[in-house]
């Protein structure tokens, strides 16, 4: 158990810069998510703190003790690898013992320590089993037995999930968040999948061209993203953008199609100034037909998703509007009807750099 | 059920005939072997066994005189072929798989250089260099040992091409995770890679072994004393040059036996041959 320190770390492949100075304080017992789309520079950071890859320049130090030239054997963590990376011709407890074998724990230890992790994972009436006779599920417990088994100082997860499908995806995303709390041990995980990083962990990392655009709790970056990007990533049916400009006395956004939506707090410094306006489409309701402070649209399709009804509607000047809605639909194509946002559902952002404004 | 028809049969009556093409001649030579001199010689083999077998194979093995003149043993040729094809396999597998291992696994100056400099080795079939390895032999005084006859048939690139292949199927996230555990590259060569080559490592020694058993030109080079003769040298030299009469009845006798290794080495190692040959076990 240990912190993980990533000071202003950055990478470069030649002239190209693939992460561009990352900062992050992991806690003891964290569990941090580092989310992103593909070729963002996550699976890259997160290899550079196994010692994968070289690090450019920064530092990386795992419990207090900088490991920028340590080979991957000497950092104590563990690592859960995309396809797994069991070694095939070994049986489970091979697999699993075979680190600490290397490390020269005494027989007796290793059968204690891969005994007990087989119980925690369930994987006990595997254990003389190849990895070829096993399901995706149980080859991805067994990649996560050999990490347990280990005790390290820190997991690194590189997206372990995603060749798993949907129905189990779920089920051993709940074994993690559980086992993780179980053991309590820091760990980092990389996956491009939103729901999984809500639902595990402690801070998201959100990670955009070799930047962190963000780095909070999962309700944080939901509810304040710091960004169009994340504002864009975080959510789905992802976040209503729409062009708009303050008011000359700083109290409300005006909307190019004549929309005038009042803000909750007067903001005069920025009177006049051009925005990028973000509504959460779950964060409308219908209005009464003549609300003024609401958008008039056209109902192009409605997708019922069974909890929850998506409304793709068109405004007047043809933008696009998601809507949200719970139930089953109440409405058709091509009805027309007003939706106004919630209270405090309106964020803005800088139309320029696309940072939010608080 | 249909009468069988003629269409249906066809491929089995292709298959037969093929089969006794290949093997009259196997059988004639085996029928051969157990008759006397005197009857072979006169041209009227029979298509039955006769009595002389035990004879010409014991006269053979021992290698006492025959009718017309004297031979090296079997059993001496035979140990040398054995020596040799067994070097030559287990050499051609140990220096292909190391090198391929270099080739596939590590990052180092002029890598693909060595590479196509092994690659360029294929484009050189032994005949055409081998004035000069012959040179190279005699220089270091290896004729007529066991070093010289196996050694520069060592070298091999094809089996270093296909472990190469054969290397690169294997995922990086292996290679990383050995890391990770501890496996230095000694250690994963011995815990990973060995052990996932196994059966391209036996395909490979069944075809090695019998290339190297049959080799001709070489041996013939590199020895000159009759106890270091290979069996497949030693039958073509059993065969004089027409002025006088040949002992076809020992020449056929010790035929058989050069063909005896070869397929015990097929028969035993067959399941993993044709393994290492069609799968790849993931």
């Amino acid at each position: 158990m240990a912190t993980v320190e990533i000071r202003n770390v950055r990478k470069s492949y030649g002239p190209v810069e693939a992460i561009k100075g990352i900062d992050i304080a992991i806690q003891d017992g964290e569990f941090l998510v580092l989310l992103g789309p593909s070729g963002c520079g996550k699976s890259t950071l997160l290899r550079m703190v196994a010692g994968l890859e070289g690090i450019t320049g920064g530092e990386i130090a795992i419990g207090g003790r900088v490991v920028n030239h340590l080979d991957p054997k000497d950092r104590d963590i563990a690592m859960v690898f995309q396809n797994y990376a069991l070694y095939p011709h070994m049986t489970v407890f091979d697999n699993m013992a075979y680190g600490l074998k290397i490390r020269g724990i005494p027989k007796a230890e290793i059968r204690a320590r891969v005994d007990k992790a087989a119980n925690i994972l369930e994987l006990g009436r595997f254990l003389d089993r190849r990895p070829s006779q096993l399901s995706g599920g149980q080859r991805q417990r067994v990649a996560m037995g050999r990490a347990i088994v280990r005790e390290p100082a820190a997991f690194l997860f590189d997206e372990p999930l995603s060749n798993l499908d949907a129905k189990l995806r779920t089920q051993m995303r709940v074994e993690i968040k559980r086992l993780q709390d179980r053991l309590g041990i820091t760990s980092l995980y990389v996956t491009h999948d939103q729901v999984e990083a809500m639902t595990l962990a402690d801070r998201i990392l959100v990670m955009n061209h070799g930047v962190a655009e963000q780095i909070g709790t999962p309700l944080e970056v939901y509810q304040r993203p710091a960004s169009l990007f994340v504002a864009g990533f975080i959510g789905s049916p992802p976040m209503n953008v729409l062009d708009g400009r303050i008011d000359d006395r700083g109290e409300a956004v005006l909307l190019p199609g004549g929309q005038r939506l009042a803000l909750p707090q007067a903001r005069p410094t920025d009177a006049g100034r051009p925005v990028k306006l973000g509504i959460r489409p779950e964060h409308m309701a219908v209005a009464a037909q003549d609300f003024s402070g609401g958008f008039s649209i056209e109902v192009e399709l409605v997708e019922a998703l069974g909890a929850d009804t998506v409304v793709y509607g068109r405004l007047p000047d043809g933008e696009s509007l998601l809507v949200r809605m719970a139930g089953i639909p109440t409405v058709r194509e091509r009805d027309r009807l007003t939706v106004a946002p919630q209270d405090g559902a309106l964020h803005l952002f800088d139309a320029v750099t696309g940072r939010r404004m608080e | 059920m249909k009468p069988t028809r003629f269409i249906d049969l066809l491929p089995h009556i292709v298959l037969i005939v093929g089969v006794l093409i290949f093997a009259y001649p196997i059988y004639v030579t085996l029928i051969g072997s157990t008759w006397d001199s005197g009857t072979i010689g006169r041209g009227g083999l029979p298509l039955w066994p006769g009595g002389q077998g035990a004879t010409n194979y014991a006269q053979a093995w021992v290698g006492e005189a025959g009718d017309r003149a004297m031979y090296t043993p079997v059993r001496t040729m035979m140990l040398n072929s054995l020596v040799m094809a067994l070097s030559i396999a287990v050499g051609k597998i140990a220096i292909s798989i190391l090198s391929a291992y270099a080739v596939a696994f590590f990052r180092f100056p002029l890598r693909m250089a060595f590479f196509w400099l092994i690659f360029i080795t294929l484009m050189l079939p032994v005949e055409v260099r081998i004035i000069p390895t012959y040179k190279v032999v005699a220089d270091l005084g290896l004729i007529n040992t066991y070093a010289g006859l196996a050694i520069p048939l060592i070298a091999s690139a094809t089996a270093t091409l296909l472990f190469r292949q054969f290397f690169l199927t294997i995922p990086d996230e292996l290679l990383e995770a050995a890391k990770i555990d501890g496996a230095g590259p000694v250690r994963f060569f011995i815990d990973v890679v060995l052990p996932l080559s196994r059966t391209n490592i036996a395909a490979l020694f069944v075809i090695l072994f019998i290339y190297g058993w049959n080799q001709y030109l070489w041996p013939l080079l590199v020895t000159s004393s009759g106890d270091m003769e290979t069996i497949v040298t030693g039958i073509t030299k059993m065969i004089g040059t027409g002025e006088s009469a040949n002992d076809w009845h020992i020449i056929m006798a010790t035929t058989v036996l050069a063909m005896l290794p070869p397929v015990a080495v097929v028969v035993f190692m067959q399941r993993w041959f044709v393994k290492g040959l069609v799968d790849s076990e993931k």
